[in-house]
């Protein structure tokens, strides 16, 4: 299936992935991250749960330095 | 003396609050950080690096948030959704963090802030439980209202972000100050030690900076200048300055006693 990640378009080849299978898929472990799935707001505590779906877009962000 | 800024209910010794972008590295961030005292450190919410190398050092790193108060901000969002929208994500972030910085753009050039997104925003955040510090333009009624609608301080520029312009109109700063419950402190325009020490003197609660420290020629220094001349500028606030005399001097020095001419 096909996500797309930060405007990004990311093939997945396995139609059962979640949401903490795709964090180690994009080496992310350990990161800390916020992720909004088609507009909503993922918890944290629901990353293992959670399935993506074919056409998902998905936001992955973090702190960085601003003002 | 105790004279701690308090926002939302925390206490802090610190009346400067800074940002940390625009530095050369994370060991020149942290450096200027340290040596202005700040406690309270904005952030920027960014989409992540897919691909980046997985050892590769975060701001977080640098500023572990069990040290740092952190400030995530809305910057770069031009519509009251889209700053709701980052703060949801920031808050998410940082495990339920509530305080925040609240800036709702205008335009690019200018970066001035759009009162009546920014007013529809903060109505929303404050509903859905935020602290929120309000980034405004010095327009004393929209300043009353922000507070109104519940936001734990009001946020007036001084002059442009990162224009280093200093405050172009002490005037509406000091009404703002004098209408406001909340604490109000200087976002914005300050571009070396004098405007911040001009900031507190007015009776600002804190400045919040970034360009000054970051694009100084030497940051850590200047950021040591920032500390010190907040401080002064409270210190000059609460002791009451003396009243201006127009037209007239008025002597040190005792008039009797001196010597005429022999």
């Amino acid at each position: 299936m096909q996500i797309f990640i930060n405007g990004n378009i990311k093939q997945l080849y396995s139609d059962n992935v979640t949401i903490t299978a795709l964090v180690v898929t994009l080496n992310l472990t350990g990161k800390r991250l916020a992720i909004e799935r088609n507009g909503e707001i993922v918890p944290r505590s629901q990353f293992d749960v959670v399935m993506l779906s074919d056409g998902d877009k998905l936001e992955i962000v973090g702190a960085v330095g601003g003002g | 003396m105790n004279d701690d800024l308090i926002i939302a209910g925390k206490n802090y010794s610190s009346r400067l609050l800074v940002g940390t972008g625009k530095y050369k590295d994370f060991s020149e961030t942290r450096a200027a950080i340290d040596a202005s005292g700040a406690q309270i450190v904005t952030v920027a919410i960014r989409r992540t690096n897919i691909g980046q190398h997985a050892g590769e050092p975060s701001l977080l790193d640098c500023l572990p948030p069990e040290e740092f108060t952190y400030l995530p901000n809305t910057a770069g969002c031009y519509s009251a959704d889209d700053a709701v929208r980052t703060l949801r994500l920031a808050r998410e972030l940082l495990d339920g963090h509530k305080l925040v910085k609240l800036e709702v753009l205008g335009d690019p050039k200018t970066l001035y802030p759009n009162v009546i997104e920014t007013i529809a925003a903060a109505k929303t955040l404050v509903k859905d439980g935020f602290d929120v510090m309000v980034y405004t333009s010095d327009d004393p009624i929209i300043a009353k209202q922000l507070e109104e609608i519940g936001c734990c301080a009001v946020m007036p520029l001084a002059s442009l972000i990162g224009s280093g312009m200093g405050i172009l109109n002490p005037w509406n700063l000091e009404i703002i100050i004098e209408n406001a419950k909340v604490p109000v402190l200087v976002d914005a325009g300050v571009g070396t030690a004098s405007d911040a020490a001009i900031a507190m003197e007015l009776g600002c609660a804190g400045i919040l900076m970034n360009t000054a420290i970051a694009v100084a020629k030497n940051p850590v220094l200047m950021a040591s200048a920032m500390k010190k001349a907040v401080e002064a500028g409270r210190e000059a606030f609460l002791a009451g300055r003396m009243p201006k005399k127009l037209y007239s001097a008025s002597p040190s020095s005792p008039v009797a006693g001196l010597i005429t001419a022999a």
